[in-house]
């Protein structure tokens, strides 16, 4: 990583590089900050760096642990000592009006990392990783109900069967693959029946209506409540929510307050297509990639989970309302 | 200008600015986007997404914030499409779920955003069947300011406004999500000078003033719009009355003044106006005390006495003070009556401001408050204007932190735009003559403020910084300013109505229309009008007192003027009074002053009468009537009327805007602006002087003379203090003592003193320490302010339970004993 900052920073005449880590990581924090220690020590770092007149500094930010401090403008407010609210863009781009105002290029630690690797291999041998439509490799961080959940890089192309049977080992006690989410929380669900041979790029998975996102595979099997899932990640985005924008800070909660009351038993229904209503208010003609009432991309997060369910398991969400709770007890 | 570029709204191709915002420029067109956060005069934000509507780009239809985006040419914004119209019922939807809904017993019902766009936009009814967000109902974030979170709906106009319009970033969001609420900070309430204008920006009943709360429902009120009195600015106001009685003030964004805004003295000081201590009958002193008396008696009595006085020892034993606070026909009223009524030039609407008539009412270049929005660097040498004239406070401030004009301000203690100064100079009272000489030629570290004041243009506000300052030093200061590139000077003192008072004459050296006494065109042109006029030199006001003491003069008409609180020499003013042999008050209230009279008459307030009033940049706008005086109050003009006529010189006026037309006729610079213009053309008011019209005077002083300035400064003996007086916003002004919820936020009495001056006298904060004037002696309670240079010490003029302190107190700074907490 640090290798891949100074790269970058060279290639863009930045003198000024920060790292932020959010602030349930404090171990990941101080084994970053103990690298570029060393890194300071061993004069890759500071004023003059590899003995040029090149000066580079590097700092480790640790945020106030808010979800929303991973969206770029949301991370530089955090960084300036601000609420971590996401800025209006226009104008607040980064590349023109970022960190202090100043022009800033905000990239994930993952693909800083990848930049000496591609160096160092040429392009050419970096772009036969992976499949031709997206080169290269990926980092998978594989959780729920399989056998071996665990971070994984991998090349792309390889395919979702493949990731979650051969990778991870498969469902955990044998049990049927229910569904998973591929790319994070505000990525729309895949089923079996759909996607499990589907290949891996970033391209295919747009097709089909989800992202890779940040590779957060969640599995889920058979004997996962849907509506208590979608009830969860809901109240993830809702109590991530910056609080800005109306329709995040309003309808995620109303959200998940109508699929907390649906789970408990209380289900009316008409349910169904308010959820659906509230969820096209933030993001409106549910499409994908989504639209947005909102300033950033974190509300309409919250209508995934909504549609997935809705779209592949709505039986399961009538059955909660028509048997007053829960049909898988 | 910025380039027009042609944009197309619901179908209609308008023609905006280029990069203007789509929501102000389609409601420039006619076309109402629905908004919460968005606020005309603040920075966008584009949280509430309220303004949702459809705009074509070359990238396909976007459903984007009509208050984020800037016009460009060939937009095409569609501001009620199915899906804008969709996605704003969504919205309104969303925030009426968690909305209390209480609007039957919420203030803001009838002038509510939320109520009307509701109506307009709107869903039919609610989906909503879960439990509401909860939040304890009105809690007090300031003396003034109640907020109930339960009807925020977390627009953010009261936090932005804090922040980045008042510079008082004192409440905040707390919490994130669901959970965001308007907070203050622990132990710290939201006590800005500014807080009323978060209660009027609130597009919902959440923020509440005190002095309002169920008072009134908006479809109630009277609405009368009208001009502010407290400080030279005249900020535009509506006044709003029900039955009789002034209810509240809100601000009228008049580009040229206040721009919406209001400080909350101006916001919440018409309390005074229905008080019930105001005067409702003439009042006639016999053997000693105060009997109410009928008008005819009142004025036999000054007919007598003061006639007497007139016939016996001439029109030059009399003294005339006061007009300040009147509109400029009861100040013109005032000067014709001291000049051709009693025959005497001694009258003064000043009240020892210090400052010389004429650089007031004439000094040219003279700047125009939106210059201030022009400037590349602005001087502040004058006053805290955080203290003595709020909006002019905000008007610089925001130069500098929205624009980021240059500024520079110099000081003797710190100022409320110091956070915001280029440079900030500090010096001791006395020795500003000695740093302005240094400061003129720019030596060592003046270099560098030199050259920031070298980037023109240059607004310089100049005025007394203390009540101790050299009288002469503003002017010097202003030949400084006028050396600099493109330089305009904004003279600046506080008393309401002073500057129209000056041009309406109401000073020894001037005549109506800034012309000089003495001149012997003006006199002839206005004698035309007048008859004759007394050629003897007059007096200004300390020269009218301390002629009362030595007996030189023996009768003094006094005008809405209480000089035994406001004169800095309060004991020369209370001696004057009382050796006077006749004294008549015009005034609201029993003061300190006009206690002494012989004979007050009860005059009408703000608010009760019509008129004008110049600012500071002599701007002329009108004022209204709103409620009726109480008893028998009347309009000063009136009252001076008949006390002419008693006198067998009747002024022979008809109507305040019959003395308005007389003083187009005689007074130049003023021809061409009458009630009507001002009702109905010059909504921002009309700027004297006026049209064509030159002004007989024009004070152009010339380059900073270094002998004068070696003259004027003094040095405190070793081991003595400077003393540093200054006002502050809250006091105990007549006005303030009458409006009883500002009077409590008078800070009141305090010897501030450095920390190397206190630690050396053994003196800690809240050390009672001794202050000896002339006349009294008080022990008030030391504070420590690093802000002072060593030496000094700081005084807040005129507090509330402690006699009037004047400019000739001693310090005898000894420890008392310890404040008991
Ligand atoms: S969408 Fe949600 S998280 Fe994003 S800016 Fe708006 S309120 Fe904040
Ligand atoms: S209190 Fe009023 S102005 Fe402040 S955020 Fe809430 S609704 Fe907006
Ligand atoms: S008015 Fe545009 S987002 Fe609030």
């Amino acid at each position: 990583m640090i290798e891949g900052i100074i790269v970058t920073a060279v290639a863009n005449e930045v003198h000024e590089a920060f790292v932020y880590i959010r602030g349930e990581y404090p171990k990941p924090a101080r084994r970053v900050q103990q690298a570029i220690d060393e890194a300071y020590a061993a004069g890759y770092l500071g004023k003059g760096i590899f003995g040029t007149d090149y000066d580079l500094d590097v700092t480790v930010h640790l945020g106030g642990g808010a979800y929303i401090c991973g969206e770029e403008t949301g991370l530089i407010n955090s960084l300036e000592g601000k609420r971590g609210e996401p800025r209006i863009k226009p104008p607040y781009f980064p590349a023109a009006k970022g960190l202090y105002l100043m022009p800033t290029i905000v990239n994930n630690v993952e693909t800083v990392s990848n930049v000496p690797h591609i160096l160092a291999m040429g392009a050419d041998d970096y772009r036969a990783l992976g499949h031709a439509d997206d080169t290269g490799t990926f980092l998978f961080s594989v959780s729920g109900h399989v056998k071996g959940p665990g971070n994984y890089e991998l090349p792309h192309g390889i395919t979702w069967r493949e990731l979650i049977f051969d990778v991870a080992g498969g469902i955990r006690e044998d049990r049927e693959l229910k569904a998973w989410i591929p790319g994070g929380a505000s990525a729309p669900w895949f089923v079996p029946e759909h996607h499990l041979d589907l290949e891996i790029t970033k391209d295919a998975t747009a097709k089909a209506g989800s992202m890779l996102g940040s590779g957060a595979v969640i599995v889920m099997d058979e004997t996962t409540c849907v509506v208590k899932a979608a009830e969860r990640v809901v109240r993830f985005f809702s109590h991530e929510s910056c609080g800005q924008c109306t329709p995040c800070r309003e309808g995620t909660t109303w959200m998940e307050m109508i699929l907390r009351r649906v789970e408990d038993g209380f289900g009316r229904s008409v349910d169904a297509e308010l959820l659906l209503d509230i969820s096209d208010n933030i993001s409106p003609g549910l499409a994908w990639p989504p639209k947005q009432t909102t300033i950033c991309p974190l509300g309409p997060s919250a209508v995934s989970p909504v549609t997935s369910v809705t779209r592949y398991f709505r039986d399961e969400l009538m059955q909660h309302i028509e048997q007053g709770g829960c049909p898988l007890g | 200008m910025a380039d027009l570029v042609k944009i197309t709204v619901d179908g209609r191709q308008i023609e905006v600015p280029h990069g203007e915002l789509v929501i102000r420029a389609a409601q420039d067109h006619g076309v109402y986007i629905p908004r919460f956060c968005w606020h005309p005069r603040m920075r966008e934000v584009g949280m509430c997404r309220m303004c949702l509507v459809e705009i074509e780009t070359p990238r396909g239809t976007i459903l984007t914030t009509a208050c984020t985006t800037t016009a460009a040419e060939g937009m095409v914004v569609h501001t009620a499409s199915d899906t804008a119209k969709k996605a704003q019922e969504g919205i309104l939807e969303f925030l009426l779920i968690n909305h209390p809904l209480d609007c039957p017993v919420c203030d803001k019902g009838g002038e509510c955003p939320l109520q009307d766009q509701t109506m307009a936009f709107g869903p039919g009814e609610s989906r909503f069947v879960e439990e509401k967000r909860h939040y304890e109902k009105p809690i007090p974030i300031s003396d003034l300011v109640f907020l109930d979170r339960e009807r925020c709906i977390l627009c953010a106009r009261c936090t932005r406004f804090a922040d980045e319009i008042a510079g008082d970033p004192l409440i905040e969001f707390k919490d994130r999500g669901n959970h965001t609420s308007v907070e203050t900070f622990p132990d710290l309430p939201f006590s800005s000078y500014f807080s009323g204008n978060t209660v009027q920006i609130c597009p919902v009943g959440a923020l509440t003033a005190s002095a309002y709360r169920f008072k009134a429902r908006p479809w109630d009120l009277l609405v009368v719009e009208s001009s502010c009195s407290h400080c030279t600015v005249g900020c535009r106001i509506s006044v709003e009355s029900s039955q009789n009685h002034v209810l509240r003030f809100n601000g009228v964004d008049n580009g040229a003044t206040n721009q919406g805004w209001l400080s909350d003295k101006c916001r919440f000081g018409f309390e005074f106006i229905g008080s019930e201590q105001r005067l409702r009958t003439p009042l006639v002193k016999v053997e000693g005390e105060f009997r109410e008396a009928s008008w005819a008696e009142a004025l036999d009595v000054v007919a007598d006495r003061l006639g007497a006085i007139i016939e016996e020892q001439g029109g030059d034993a009399v003294g005339g003070i006061g007009g300040a606070r009147s509109t400029n026909e009861d100040a013109y009223a005032f000067g014709k009556f001291m000049r051709t009524v009693v025959g005497s030039n001694h009258l003064d609407a000043r009240l020892d401001d210090g400052l010389d008539a004429r650089f007031l009412a004439a000094v040219s270049p003279r700047a125009k408050i939106a210059d201030l929005d022009r400037a590349a660097t602005i001087l502040v040498w004058a006053p805290d204007l955080k203290e003595e004239s709020g909006s002019l406070y905000l008007r610089v401030r925001h130069a500098v932190q929205e624009r980021g004009a240059k500024l520079v301000v110099v000081h003797p203690r710190r100022t409320g735009l110091d956070d915001r100064a280029t440079h900030k100079l500090t010096y001791r009272p006395g020795e500003g003559p000695a740093l302005l000489g240094e400061l003129a030629g720019g030596a060592g570290d003046y270099a560098k403020v030199l050259e920031t004041l070298s980037l023109g243009p240059v607004v310089a506000v100049v005025g007394r910084t203390g009540l101790t300052e050299q009288p002469q030093l503003a002017e010097e200061v202003a030949a400084f300013a006028l050396s600099l590139p493109d330089a305009k000077v904004l003279p600046f003192a506080r008393r309401s109505n002073v500057f129209g008072a000056l041009d309406m004459g109401v000073a020894p050296t001037l005549l109506p229309g800034r012309a000089a006494a003495g001149d012997s065109e003006a006199t002839g042109h206005l004698e035309a009008v007048w008859g004759p006029i007394p050629t003897q030199a007059g007096r200004d006001t300390m020269g009218i007192l301390q002629g009362l003491v030595d007996g030189d003069l023996k009768a003094l008409v006094l005008l809405g003027a209480d000089p035994v609180r406001d004169v800095p020499a309060a004991g020369i003013a209370r001696r004057g009074m009382e050796s006077a042999e006749f004294v008549v008050a015009i005034d609201l209230f029993l003061t300190d002053s006009s206690e002494l009279a012989d004979v007050v008459f009860p005059a009408e307030a703000f608010g009760e009468k019509e008129g004008t009033i110049t600012n500071l940049e002599g701007r002329v706008q009108k004022v209204n009537r709103v409620v009726t005086g109480p008893g028998q109050s009347q309009a000063d003009w009136t009252i001076l009327d008949d006390i002419s006529r008693r006198l067998g010189k009747p002024l022979g006026f008809a109507s305040a805007e019959a003395i308005s037309k007389e003083i187009a006729d005689v007074a130049p610079p003023y021809g061409g602006i009458s009630w009507e213009l001002l009702e109905w053309d010059a909504k921002e008011g009309a700027v004297v002087p006026y049209g064509e019209a030159g002004q007989p005077v024009a004070y152009r002083p010339d380059g900073v003379d270094r002998e004068a300035l070696a003259a004027m400064s003094r040095n405190p003996e070793s081991g003595a203090f400077a003393l540093h007086l200054a006002r502050t916003l809250y006091d105990d002004g007549v006005l303030m003592r009458n409006s009883l919820s500002l009077h409590a936020l008078a800070p009141g009495g305090a010897v501030h003193l450095h920390p190397a001056d206190a630690a050396r006298l053994g003196v800690s904060e809240g050390s009672l320490v001794e202050v000896e004037t002339v006349d009294a002696s008080v022990r008030l309670p030391a504070v420590i302010d690093p802000s002072l240079a060593t030496g000094v010490v700081y005084v807040p003029f005129n507090q509330p339970g402690i006699p009037s302190l004047g400019s000739d107190l001693s310090v005898v700074v000894a420890a008392g004993e310890e404040v008991s907490a």
